[in-house]
């Protein structure tokens, strides 16, 4: 198995007809994903690489049996779209835009709560499972498959940590950017779960950042619940306070939300909390080695 | 994005807050004019985008139009040291004059989105403790902020105003005024997309009415595109003028302490880079992502800022090419140092699509780059040129 994005899922890209939506469609196409419907108001009827378009989501639930999203629309429609796959009973949609009001999301959130669906970002790099599929922008060419959960709130440091796992030797089941916006769908905990579960997954990467307490709720959930090995590391221990280090969400206010109390918090919590990047696969294969788990 | 105190009170007005009497100044003799306009006791307050400004010498209480006049002309062209500003302070343009009251007590009053799992929805905050920082408090005593999030059917009720209200143990005729600003300061909030709204103190003068003496906004960049009237409120002179340049280049960056400059495509990245660079021993110069997808076009644009900051005595690139390729960001690369004409040591580690073809373009170009592979072994290098 693999989690979210698996053998079973059919998906439609809401703004499959844009660049970035067809660009990146194309992509995961090549890389083996089931993409089997578009939706672009407007443009119901027309293809994209024979891939057919229609104009809402509930049409390509219907006539294609969607049950997952992708959404590649700009920042002011993004909401909408989630209100739309939701409302169409899609149970896994993944938002890849920058620039989505903290307000609109607190709203979108709310709605998210009572649906039992799950959201990946939005601003993110997306998700990946090798073998699978992959929905978003991680390169095709860094993935392998194998036993490693990979969840991080960054974009190309991610890619930097499972190229260094598949360098190793070591695959992943599968590798997701929850995003770097103060609130995005599902968080660090939702999937931690879905990792405990997952059959395929031995041990988890957790890569988060500066900014809010994602990763302090992360390590006591760890310490009360998880069976799996994480291993962890956090970027910003140089950021200065009160300035957003790029993602919205990377910020150090009122003197909260420092690496250094992630940190202490991760390691409290029995985790392997690497401080240098480069160590980050080395560390994985010790962890496994160490278990007997190194496929 | 942040504005300036009299920004922030023309807002609250807007939507039904109380504050002071009082107009911008930006010449000693227009604040005199507000000070006669007003009469008797007046404020005279700096108008700076950072806090602490009466510790620096940036507020004054003065009895006279003429004294207004003079404690304006003291303050605008100062350069306030406050201390959020860091030692450089800022520069003073304009004040804000304001009839003083007689003051009972201090309040104080807040909205903030809390990012904790169990809310993610606005917070108000208040406590009796007005004047401190609510982090002040928060370490000191944190049972005397009262906190209530947004209600989860959408909205503020009013019997969340009236839980603050109480809370504070506020006098009867002052339970009605306190839930109606709680009420509009939260419509204010998610109306114009603030990411925090703070009165600190509110006060209650001494005919028992409720003012906003101070008040900050801060506001959500993402949600600026919906309201442009907040943007015209926005004060590039507040602003790092080398960040404001690589803004408008579309460049992310950040200027801090150290000499070794960065540039990497993708937050999380730079972030990390950073980190590696303090790792080896150095300290890094600035943050700097150029976006995930690094065109050659914005790496030219990045290598202009870093060389306009005069500490960078080595600059380390750090590339994942991933839908990019390398080889056409190694070209890129060798044209914008050419272009440009760089002579500060570069060290360049490219990884991903064509990461061999890329390097071997570096490496056979005229400019002089030091390659390298491994993360670490990159920021090593860097660090021991700048050093």
């Amino acid at each position: 198995m693999s989690i979210l994005l698996d053998e079973n899922s059919r998906i439609v890209i809401q703004g499959i007809t844009g660049g970035e939506g067809s660009f990146h469609t194309r992509v995961a196409v090549e890389f083996g994903t089931n993409v089997v419907a578009g939706v672009t108001p407007g443009k119901g009827g027309a293809d994209v690489d024979g891939i057919p378009v229609y104009n809402r989501v509930s049409e390509a639930v219907s006539e294609q049996g969607a049950n997952v999203a992708g959404i590649y629309v700009p920042a002011a429609f993004t909401p909408d779209a989630i209100l739309e796959a939701v409302e169409a009973g899609i149970k896994f949609i993944v938002a890849v835009t920058e620039g989505v009001p903290v307000l609109e999301m607190v709203k979108v959130k709310k709605v998210l709560k009572g649906s039992g669906a799950y959201l990946i970002g939005p601003n993110c790099p997306g998700i990946t499972t090798p073998g699978v599929g992959k929905i978003g922008f991680m390169p095709n060419f860094i993935h392998k498959k194998g036993n490693v959960g990979v969840i991080s709130r960054s974009g190309t440091l991610t890619y930097e940590a499972i190229d260094q796992l598949t360098a190793l030797g070591i695959g992943q089941s599968t590798s997701i950017g929850i995003g770097g916006d103060p609130i995005v769908g599902s968080g660090f905990i939702d999937l931690l779960e879905l990792y405990e579960k997952d059959p395929q997954t031995d041990l988890v990467v957790l890569i988060g950042e500066i900014g809010g307490t994602a990763e302090e709720e992360a390590a006591q959930y760890v310490k009360d619940n998880m069976t799996k090995p994480v291993v962890s590391f956090i970027a910003g221990q140089t950021a200065p306070p009160g300035r957003r280090m790029g993602h919205a969400g990377a910020i150090i206010a009122g003197g909260k939300g420092t690496a250094a109390e992630k940190m202490k918090a991760l390691t409290e919590a029995g985790i392997a909390v690497v401080e240098n990047p480069a160590d980050i696969g080395a560390t994985v294969k010790k962890t496994l080695e160490e278990r007997g788990l190194l496929q | 994005m942040n504005i300036h105190e009299y920004q922030a009170k023309d807002i609250l007005k807007e939507y039904g807050i109380p504050v002071p009497e009082g107009r911008v100044a930006s010449t000693p003799e227009e604040a005199k004019k507000i000070a006669s306009e007003i009469g008797g006791k007046v404020v005279v307050k700096a108008q700076i985008h950072a806090g602490g400004r009466g510790k620096g010498g940036g507020i004054k209480l003065v009895s006279s139009p003429d004294e207004a006049e003079a404690a304006a002309k003291e303050i605008i062209g100062m350069q306030l040291v406050t201390p959020q500003t860091g030692p450089e302070g800022k520069k003073v343009k304009t004040v804000l004059v304001e009839a003083a009251g007689k003051i009972k007590k201090e309040l104080y009053l807040g909205i903030v989105v809390d990012r904790s799992r169990d809310t993610e929805a606005p917070v108000v905050m208040a406590s009796q403790e007005g004047g401190m920082s609510i982090e002040e408090v928060a370490a000191e005593n944190p049972d005397a902020i009262i906190k209530v999030a947004a209600h989860p059917a959408g909205s503020f009720s009013g019997f969340q105003g009236r839980k603050i209200a109480y809370g504070l143990g506020l006098d009867k005729p002052l339970i009605g005024q306190c839930s109606k600003i709680v009420a509009s300061l939260y419509r204010l909030m998610i109306g114009k997309d603030a990411s925090l709204v703070e009165i600190n103190p509110l006060v209650i003068t001494e005919d028992d009415q409720l003012v906003a003496l101070d008040a900050k906004i801060n506001f959500d960049d993402d949600g600026l595109f919906r309201h442009p009237e907040i943007k015209e409120l926005y004060d590039i002179d507040e602003e790092d003028p080398l960040e404001v340049e690589a803004k408008k280049l579309g460049v992310n960056y950040i200027k801090l302490d150290g000499n070794v400059g960065c540039m990497v495509n993708g937050a999380g990245l730079a972030m990390t880079t950073m980190d590696l660079i303090k790792l080896a021993g150095g300290e890094p110069a600035n943050f700097l992502d150029v976006g995930g997808g690094a065109t050659p076009e914005q790496v030219e644009n990045a290598f202009k800022i870093l060389t306009s900051d005069d500490s960078v005595k080595a600059i380390l690139v750090n590339i994942f090419g991933g839908i990019l390729r390398c080889d056409r960001l190694a070209n890129g690369i060798v044209q914008a140092a050419k272009n440009l004409d760089l002579k500060i040591p570069m060290v360049i580690r490219l990884h991903g699509t064509n990461e061999a073809e890329g390097k071997k373009i570096l490496e056979e170009s005229s400019v002089k780059f030091e390659v390298a592979d491994g993360l670490y072994e990159a920021a090593e290098k860097a660090v021991k040129i700048a050093q």
